[in-house]
């Protein structure tokens, strides 16, 4: 077993040599100063790999060496002492990566400052970070002596900081790799730390999903609060009028943009109200069918076909408003002489209604089939008839969980994007007219970010401003129908 | 040592709860269980013999389980137990946070009431526990340990040509045997078995007692069994159980034939109450 | 059936109402089987009209041209170097070939229509024939080009003539010579190689979704490689570890309600953390990947919590029993019973991550992008991206290759989840 472990590491140790190897020469070759520094740290990465794996393996032989009785399989020693062997060089490199290229311009901006700096480029401020770090990727377009030398300056501090780095790195590793050495003795629980590391490691995991909505909630509020210091909250929420194409000089008037959200909200409650008049009462139907009258094989054929709506990609729905439903309604609506736009809330809103079906159906047949059998029993042996006996016996009975159904539906109708900005249109006009083109809070949110971003313009930002008012909405619809259909849950169980 | 007259209310345990301190293999004192605000066991002080074969009886819901899932700590992994009192093994007590429960269940094996073996072959069922204890030195030492398990199991006549056929395709009482022979290749010394024949059939259930009886030579068992014959034909001490609290213990001769205690002779005749 | 005949004995006004009441009883079954007969007329109305809008893309008109490789117009200084080989008037000698065909057509503004019927395509073509045999200057070669996506939609029969010449881009003249030309078998139907085999372009005929399936190939794999460790690790932590507490609680919660925010939610989440904070690249998949992770993460964890769940407890105390420890017990038992559940929710999470594009419009994942990428920190797009592209483009014969894009991108779907109902089928297991 010993020697079966030594070969099977000393073939890994083969193929990383290999693999660094092959970054060598590809790093040679490319000789690209960014690309230079990505593989250096790569290879980086892969020396620490190569230490580590010599650390598992010679831990691993030691371990099985050991005569007395042992705490842990040899393998845990091993797999403890690449760890320990591991992670302190990563750990340096992580920190490197995050801190080094800012560190390094602030030097560079110091050595700026100290030397007579022509007026123009004193005067454009943070617009310098960005020249220094192109010259010093060799492609900038501004020849200015001073700003050169920062470049210059500031390329060399990298490398210097690189070699550092690797040094530390290195050190780092051996440094673990000589305490984990001290650590392995018979006694030594070598399984129990590396569970724990591991288990660690899975409640970072599981922190990840609080990490996601603090990240969602923290980027959301912190881009919309610099909004609302170009825009105030009133007028975001109660103004009337949207038109965010800024002026292209400052002169101009009207030059700030409009902000009244109003249109959008009013835009968003129409299609997804034209959708939710498809989809429920056609997934309620569908799913009174399904759970009462149909026969169980029908049943286990429908309910998947019908799922297959709400997994079709919303580009798709997309293009079939667009191009297939919109035109379709426009002539009709031209044979009958009422005007409807190509870009009409009716195609938008009905073709979504389409999409979400299943979200309506699949809970409320779930929901239904789930009232007892005497509830129905009991109304049946009244005399009352099937119809009956699901309008006032089953519904009631299932009611939490059809309207939890619908609500989830509202909030996936009132957050669909891709339909809306296909087949919506771009026009904030406040009508309740389904014949016209209206407008999206998401459609709003691709249109203001798709071309150039910049992150201060009141134009971007507005996208983040419009993402908090949805994710709140939707916030606030999910939790109630988590909620609702939960209760329901409890009830029955 | 304590003679009570049987009419005594059950305060405290009647008969020979105590061996010799050289022959105690485990010892139980004062162990309290609680799930929750469940007292599940109470003030339960009980002496395993070595080498000897302890049934463990009483009427369903009285603790039997429990008290034997404290014996490993196989307690630890409900989250509303909790467990007072000491426990010994060899003198060392099992609940000090010093101990490693992982060590403790090497040492001391179970066997479930309803057979459990993996979804994998026979080989990887008994060999799983060598493997991860590293009690085998290379291939031939885990086959040997493997045969050697499933031999005294009783099992390896049975399945010797397919034991790479999944566990789960043998019979109940095969399967049994296979996961007492899974707990005997970890070399315990002490075998916990809950109930291990629940699930068989008088047949099958004959030849696990049989291997009982061989295999009380060289390990420490604990049975919990509700079948008052078989307590008497494999064990050689009785404890009965009565709403966690132990009641009565004693050679199990003696239990079954001049039982000291009132709740005792009901339970032994099939009276209660 | 009793009630049926009429007895004296019941008042006809209860029979009434009895009879009213059937009829309810079977408008509203009525009703129910209508609703499921329109849901699934929708489905598959929805899937007529793509591939009808689709299959055309599948083939394309190509023209036979048979060109002289004059040295004089490419190479005139006699150089062969690959520089002023790449750099020729292969256009010329294009145009030229097509042009004697047509001795007749000499007046310009004639010609323009005539070289009209051609891809620009086709001087790379020709190009491509010269750099890979500068040998064959001098000689003449025969290439098969494909034909201007106008005229290829007429041959298709797209194009109705009727309409009249000023609605319609394809003109009579030019309809006259590509019946000649088809006639004399210079122009055939072949299966459409370049959808598959090419990145994107302005031109429809040379357009393909090689770059974009590529692109979301990559993203596929960053996005899985990212989420699905994180999932599952995650997902053995609040399932077998977690105490019952607020703090696990909270992250239950959060679970869920993630599950249900918009996608384009996340998209902004990545702009502002991935793009705008760490300065990754635009338009790289790596960063997609980064946001869709964050999108399934909730799916898969959800799906390995219940397939988790499903493994009965008995194993783990058999494991438990035997003296593992509890992450051996995990590890080696309990996690791989659970594998093929687990499979089957990330799967169709990755068919979610699959069709999924608002987040990627929003962070900037938009771009023309002609290259097929190479590594995942290249620039691309991906198919549902694409999708969407070309969907807004002017050209007509963009739509039939946004319904082909389309046709491919749910055959992918299909498989997946099909894989995932194989799998689920196949490992299904009753304890
Ligand atoms: N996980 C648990 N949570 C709460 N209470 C429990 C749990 N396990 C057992 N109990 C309670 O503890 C008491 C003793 O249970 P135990 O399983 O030890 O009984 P037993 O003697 O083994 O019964 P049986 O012969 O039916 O197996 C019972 O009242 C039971 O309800
Ligand atoms: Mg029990």
């Amino acid at each position: 077993m010993g020697t079966l472990f030594c070969d099977r590491v000393r073939a890994i140790a083969g193929v990383v040599f290999q693999v660094v190897l092959g970054i060598v020469k590809d790093a040679v070759r490319q000789g690209s100063t960014r690309l230079f520094m990505r593989m250096h740290v790569l290879m980086l990465i892969a020396v620490l790999v190569l230490v580590s794996v010599f650390a598992f393996g010679i831990g691993h032989s030691r371990a099985e060496a050991m005569t007395c009785p042992r705490h842990s399989l040899p393998q845990y020693h091993g797999q403890c002492a690449a760890l320990a062997t591991f992670l302190p060089g990563l750990v340096v490199v992580a920190l490197w990566g995050a801190l080094e290229s800012p560190f390094a311009l602030i030097l560079a901006l110091d050595r700026l400052a100290e030397t007579p700096l022509s007026p123009l480029a004193a005067a454009e401020g943070h617009f310098l970070t960005a020249e220094i770090q192109a010259l010093a990727a060799g492609h900038g377009s501004r020849k200015d002596p001073a700003l050169m030398m920062a470049a210059q300056h500031y390329a060399e501090l990298r490398q210097t900081g690189f070699v550092l780095m690797a040094v530390l790195a290195v050190g780092a590793s051996l440094g673990g790799w000589a305490l984990a050495w001290r650590r392995l003795t018979p006694a030594c629980r070598a399984r129990n730390s590396i569970e724990h590391a591991l288990k660690i490691f899975m409640i970072l995991c599981a922190t990840l999903a609080v990490l996601t909505t603090v990240g969602i909630v923290v980027s959301l509020v912190f881009e919309s609060w610099r909004f609302f210091n170009h825009v105030s909250l009133m007028d975001f929420l109660f103004g009337l009028e949207w038109s965010p194409q800024m002026a292209i000089r400052a002169d101009q008037v009207g030059a700030s943009g409009a902000f009244g959200a109003v249109p959008l909200f009013a835009g968003t409650l129409l299609i997804a109200g034209i959708a939710m008049m498809v989809a429920v009462p056609v997934g309620l139907f569908t799913a009174i069918y399904t759970a009462e009258y149909a026969a169980p094989r029908f049943r286990a054929l429908v309910k998947p076909l019908l799922e297959i709506l709400a997994g079709i990609p919303t580009v798709v729905y997309g293009f079939f408003a667009a191009l297939t439903v919109a035109p379709f309604l426009r002539d009709t609506g031209a044979a009958l002489g009422v005007a409807i736009s190509s870009e009409s809330a009716l195609a938008a809103g009905g073709v979504m209604g389409i999409m979400i079906i299943p979200f309506v159906s699949s809970l409320a047949d779930d929901v239904m089939i789930a009232v007892p059998k005497a509830l129905r029993e009991g109304s049946l042996g009244l005399g009352a008839t099937r119809s009956e006996t699901i309008r006032h016996v089953v519904l009631p009975a299932a009611l939490p969980g059809i309207v939890g159904g619908i609500l989830l539906a509202a909030s996936r109708a009132i957050g669909e994007t891709m339909i809306v900005v296909m087949a919506a249109g771009l026009s904030a006009k406040l009508t309740a007219n389904p014949f016209t083109a209206v407008t999206t809070v998401t459609v709003q949110i691709v249109t203001l970010l798709v071309g150039d971003q910049e992150f201060d313009s009141p134009k971007t930002l507005a996208a983040f401003a419009l993402g908090l008012v949805l994710f709140v909405a939707t916030l606030f619809l999910n939790v109630i129908a988590l909620q609702v259909v939960r209760r329901y849950r409890q009830q029955y169980d | 040592m304590t003679y009570r007259a049987s009419n005594d209310p059950p305060h405290g345990t009647v008969g020979a709860p105590r061996v010799e301190a050289a022959r105690a293999k485990l010892t139980a004192c004062n162990v309290d269980v609680f799930y929750g605000e469940k007292h599940a066991i109470k003030d339960v002080s009980l002496d395993i013999g070595r080498n000897e074969v302890t049934a463990l009886i009483g009427p369903s819901g009285c603790g039997k389980s429990t008290f034997m899932r404290c014996l490993n700590r196989m307690n630890d992994i409900i989250d509303i137990c909790r467990v007072t009192g000491t426990i010994t093994l060899d003198g060392e007590d099992i609940y000090d946070p010093k101990i490693d429960v992982v060590h403790l269940r090497a040492r001391v094996g179970m066997v479930f009431q309803k057979p459990n073996p993996f979804p994998k072959s026979i080989f990887e069922n008994v060999a799983y526990g060598p493997r991860i204890h590293g009690l085998a030195s290379g291939k031939a030492g885990l086959e040997e340990i493997v045969l050697t398990s499933l031999k005294r199991a009783g099992l390896l006549e049975e399945v010797k040509d397919r034991l790479h056929a999944p566990g789960t395709s043998l019979s109940g009482g095969q399967q049994q045997r296979l996961c007492i022979a899974r707990a005997i290749a970890v070399s315990p010394q002490v075998i916990l078995m809950d109930e291990p024949c629940s699930a068989l059939d008088p047949i099958a259930t004959a030849r696990i007692e049989e291997l009982i009886d061989e295999l009380q030579h060289n390990f420490t068992i604990v049975i919990v069994t509700h079948s008052m014959q078989q307590a008497a034909r494999v064990s050689q001490r009785t404890a009965f159980f009565h709403l966690g609290e132990l009641i009565e213990c004693g050679m199990t001769e003696q239990i079954f034939t001049n039982p000291l205690h009132r709740l005792t002779q009901g339970y032994l005749t099939g009276r209660f109450g | 059936m009793t009630d049926t005949k009429t007895s004296s004995l019941v008042p006809s006004a209860v029979y009434d109402r009895l009879r009213r009441r059937r009829a309810a009883e079977r408008r509203f079954r009525f009703y129910g089987l209508a609703a499921v007969g329109l849901a699934l007329m929708m489905l598959v109305f929805l899937f007529v009209s793509i591939v009808r809008q689709g299959y055309s893309a599948f083939t394309e008109h190509v023209i036979t041209l048979t060109v002289a490789l004059d040295p004089a117009v490419i190479d005139p200084e006699g150089r062969r170097n690959s520089q002023s080989l790449s750099s020729a008037d292969y256009q010329r000698l294009v145009r030229e070939s097509l042009a004697a065909l047509f001795p007749d057509v000499t007046e310009r503004a004639e010609r323009r229509l005539l070289f009209g019927l051609l891809s620009s395509g086709a001087s790379h073509r020709l190009r491509d024939v010269v750099m890979r045999e500068p040998a064959r200057i001098g000689t003449t070669v025969v290439i098969e080009t494909p034909l201007d996506d106008d005229a290829d939609r007429f041959l298709k029969g797209l194009v109705s003539p009727d309409v009249p010449e000023s609605e319609r881009r394809i003109k009579d003249r030019q309809i006259v010579w590509l019946k000649a030309l088809h006639a004399g078998g210079g122009i055939h139907n072949r299966f459409n190689t370049t959808l598959f085999t090419a990145g994107d372009s302005r031109e429809p005929e040379l357009a393909g979704i090689l770059g974009a399936v590529v692109g979301s190939f990559y993203l596929m794999l960053t996005t899985v490689v990212l989420s699905f460790p994180i999932g599952v690790a995650a997902a053995v932590y609040l399932e077998e570890f977690a105490p019952r507490n607020r703090f696990t609680d909270l992250i239950e919660v959060n679970i869920n309600n993630l599950a249900a925010v918009p996608s384009v939610v996340f998209g902004l989440l990545g702009l502002a953390i991935f793009l705008d904070f760490f300065g990754l690249p635009r338009s790289a998949s790596l960063v997609g990947g980064l946001v869709l992770s964050l999108i399934i993460l909730p799916t898969i964890i959800i799906a390995a919590r219940a397939a988790l769940k499903a493994v009965p407890p008995s194993i783990r105390e058999a494991a438990l029993g035997v003296g593992a420890s509890k992450m051996q017990s995990i590890l080696h038992h309990v996690l791989p019973l659970a594998v093929p559940g687990i499979m089957t929710g990330t799967i169709i999470g990755m068919a979610h991550a699959l069709g999924e594009s608002a987040p990627l419009l929003v962070i900037g994942m938009v771009a023309f992008i002609v290259d097929v990428p190479v590594t995942p920190l290249d620039p691309t797009t991906v198919l549902p991206v694409q999708i969407y592209l070309w969907a807004d483009s002017a050209e007509r014969a963009f739509v039939e290759r946004t319904a082909a894009a389309i046709m491919v991108l749910l055959i992918f779907l299909i498989a997946m989840n099909a894989l995932a109902v194989i799998i689920r089928k196949k490992f299904e297991r009753q304890w």
